[in-house]
């Protein structure tokens, strides 16, 4: 602010200078001719159009002999002709002691203290003499006053700026902070878990920001398909160990039971037991068989029979689970749309419908429906199986085909794993995709021939 | 360059080089518009392009005249006393009916007691140009008549080189008082009120021989002397010479004898500056 005063104050003293040295300069030969009435109308010239609000205009102009006597002054009736400069008043005292120097001076600013005026004083020179001076008054107070206009019109527009531009601040920051926070929040996340999608309201231009925001989402799509890549190998890998040791467990384990079974049966057949050993041996052939039984379940063989799909066998399938499905009140469906006969075995995949048909049935609420449809393409059967009901939560997705892993009241926990078998002993492959009202199982398996008799 | 208008069966113009007028402060000689229709209807009527020379003291224009640069001039009637030898009198304008005019001595309308130049002494005093009659001759006879020196009656006085200006130093208070010409002052009452009113006319001269227009006696021959008198003296007779006078504040032009102006001559006598022969 300070500064701002004394910038007009310097502005009105450079424009003083320039005035002052002008008409010092024009008024030297009415000075030397006496003529005052010439220098009456220069002196006027400034005052010719004058703005009482501009400060850098003078009150007063006037021309001072050498011996402080006004020679003549563009207000006569305040500062008439001969009179002298410090009978005009205390402030003009002091500024009559300022400028008495004779010698040849610079242009001189002179603020008397309290004094309201503000006086430059032009010395009038020629031929090396000082002759007069030519004094420029101005008003403090209109300086002031001018200074308070300029520094309140500044005040004021630097508020309706404000006004302005503070709306339009925050809608920007609104628009570009935020998101670019979210933005940053989600990618501070990533070492820890996967990010999630921007939402795409978050900014909705195609501009710059917009751009980073799609690439964004377009590395967290990238993510969550590695990742999802990366579960299904692990899920895979870990199937298959299990896989190979429940094989070596079961194999060491029918061998023996082998033995066991055929030893009993040899007993049995002696005869001649009492009761009590026969109803021990009961137990333990009971035993033994249920031993046998589970580990056949686990050790699933594809029989290699040659038998061929046939499209009977799959509407067979469909026959075989109506009766379990009127029975829970599903809506059973089945589409087939393949060849009279497709060349992948048949007992496996009949085995593998039923397994997934069955759950299904198992799984979908009373009054909900099971959808399968089974199609051949790209050298692949094609066997898709959907029903209604409770989604799968994301916890049990990871161990469904594990063996003795079940989810449900009643089951032993072999059904799907002995499907996941099956399905990989064809080189075939099982997906699982579960939303919100839906489950779905989508099985493919590779045609052994790529000819497809019709 | 000889052409005769239409209507005007009147011998033709005889100078070939056009008509060299001198115009001076004895009237609102800034009226440009006037002055150039002026000229525009001297030219066709003499049929001879007309010059307007104006100059802000009657001292150049009285050099012009003396260096035959000029044929006719409107002077004060004090230089023309000064030129008589050199000029004729032409033509003598008519104001208010009469070939006569008065000094002013004006005050700042502030100042209520002055009635004559004796209030005066001792304050400042502004004169219109040296060779005025009524601007400087007038004022200073008066301090003449009171027995003083008028070079030292005022504690300081200066020129304003015109009328009107006189006028503007009073009303401003650069001086505390002036002599003006009547003819001009009033004038500018009707033109300029806003600058007159801030004057008072605090004493009024013996009316004097009106400001004339005069001939170069060598370069005017009689025949174009008689053509501009006609003219002039036939404005007041037609519509646009009568428009003309109007806007001149004067009624028309008259011819006049050289005593017209004796009293003028009577004055300067006192100061030194008369010569009878």
């Amino acid at each position: 602010m300070y500064q701002a005063y004394t910038d007009l104050k310097s502005t009105l003293v450079t424009s003083a200078t320039s005035l002052g040295s002008t008409l010092a300069q024009t008024l030297i030969p009415s000075l030397l001719h006496d003529d005052v009435w010439r220098g009456y109308e220069i002196v006027r010239a400034p005052f010719r159009e004058r703005d009482p609000d501009n400060p850098v205009q003078p009150e007063v102009a006037m021309v001072v002999t050498t011996s402080q006597i006004i020679f003549v002054s563009s207000d006569p009736d305040h500062y008439p002709m001969l009179q002298e400069v410090r009978a005009a008043g205390r402030d003009f005292a002091q500024l009559a002691d300022a400028i008495a120097p004779s010698e040849i001076v610079p242009v001189m600013v002179v603020e008397p203290a309290d004094s309201e005026r503000l006086f430059v004083a032009v010395p009038m020179i020629d031929g090396g003499a000082r002759l007069g001076t030519l004094l420029l008054v101005y008003s403090r107070s209109a300086l002031y006053a001018m200074f308070l206009r300029s520094a309140l019109g500044a005040g004021l527009l630097g508020l309706v700026v404000l006004a302005i531009l503070l709306p339009i601040n925050w809608y920007w920051g609104q628009r570009m902070a935020t998101p670019l926070v979210r933005l940053a929040q989600r990618m501070d996340e990533i070492p820890d878990r996967l990010p999630e999608h921007l939402e795409p309201e978050l900014y909705n231009y195609h501009d710059e920001l917009g751009r980073l925001f799609e690439a964004y989402n377009r590395m967290v799509e990238a993510l969550h398909e590695k990742a999802l890549l990366e579960r299904g190998i692990v899920s895979a890998e870990r199937l298959a160990a299990v896989g190979r040791l429940t094989a070596g467990i079961a194999h060491e384990i029918n061998n023996p039971l082998a033995g066991m079974l055929t030893a009993l049966d040899t007993l049995k057949l002696h005869g001649d037991l009492d009761q009590r050993t026969q109803r021990t041996l009961g137990l333990l052939e009971r035993g033994l068989l249920q031993v046998r039984d589970t580990v056949a379940a686990l050790l699933v063989e594809a029989r290699q029979e040659k038998r061929d799909l046939g499209r009977q066998d799959l509407l067979d399938v469909k026959t075989l689970l109506q009766p379990a499905a009127a029975k829970r009140g599903v809506r059973l469906e089945v589409e087939v749309d393949v060849a009279s006969l497709l060349p992948v075995p048949a007992g496996p995949v009949r085995q593998v419908l039923i397994n997934l048909l069955n759950n299904a049935v198992a799984a979908a609420e009373p009054g909900g429906w099971v959808h399968c449809v089974v199609t051949s393409s790209d050298g692949n059967l094609l066997m898709e199986v959907r029903n209604s009901g409770e989604p799968i939560p994301p916890e049990h997705l990871e161990h469904l085909f594990e063996p003795f892993v079940s989810y449900r009241q009643g089951g032993h926990g072999l059904g799907l794993w002995v499907t996941y078998q099956l399905v990989s002993q064809m080189m075939g492959r099982i997906e699982v995709v579960c939303d919100e009202q839906i489950i779905g199982f989508t099985v493919s398996v590779p045609l052994e021939r790529d000819e497809v008799t019709a | 360059m000889k052409s005769i208008l239409p209507g005007i069966g009147n011998p033709a113009w005889a100078g070939n080089l056009g008509v060299r007028f001198g115009m001076t402060p004895a009237f609102l000689h800034d009226q440009h518009s006037l002055l150039e229709d002026w000229r525009h209807y001297m030219t066709r009527r003499l049929g001879v392009k007309v010059e307007f020379t104006q100059r802000d003291s009657y001292r150049e224009t009285m050099d012009l005249l003396r260096l035959n640069q000029l044929d006719f001039a409107w002077v004060c009637d004090y230089p023309y006393l000064h030129l008589r030898h050199l000029v004729r009198l032409l033509a003598v304008p008519l104001y208010q009916g009469k070939p006569v005019y008065h000094s002013y001595l004006i005050v700042n309308a502030r100042d209520a007691q002055s009635r004559g130049i004796a209030d005066l002494r001792g304050q400042l005093f502004a004169y219109a140009d040296p060779y005025s009659n009524s601007g400087y001759l007038v004022p200073r006879y008066q301090i003449h008549l009171l027995g003083e020196d008028p070079e030292r009656f005022f504690k300081k006085s200066f020129f304003t080189w015109s009328h009107r200006k006189v006028v503007e130093a009073v009303a401003s208070g650069l001086a505390q008082g002036g002599a003006v010409d009547s003819y001009v002052w009033d004038t500018l009452a009707a033109l300029d009120p806003e600058l007159t009113r801030r004057t008072r006319i605090a004493w009024k001269s013996p009316g004097y021989g009106f400001p004339p227009m005069v001939a170069h006696r060598t370069n005017v021959g009689e025949t174009d002397f008689q053509l501009m008198q006609e003219l002039l003296l036939g404005m007041s007779a037609e519509p646009e010479g009568q428009d003309l006078l109007k806007r001149l504040n004067l009624d028309g032009f008259s011819v006049q004898s050289p005593e017209l102006y004796d009293s003028v001559a009577e004055m300067m006598r006192v100061f030194g500056e008369y010569d009878p022969a």
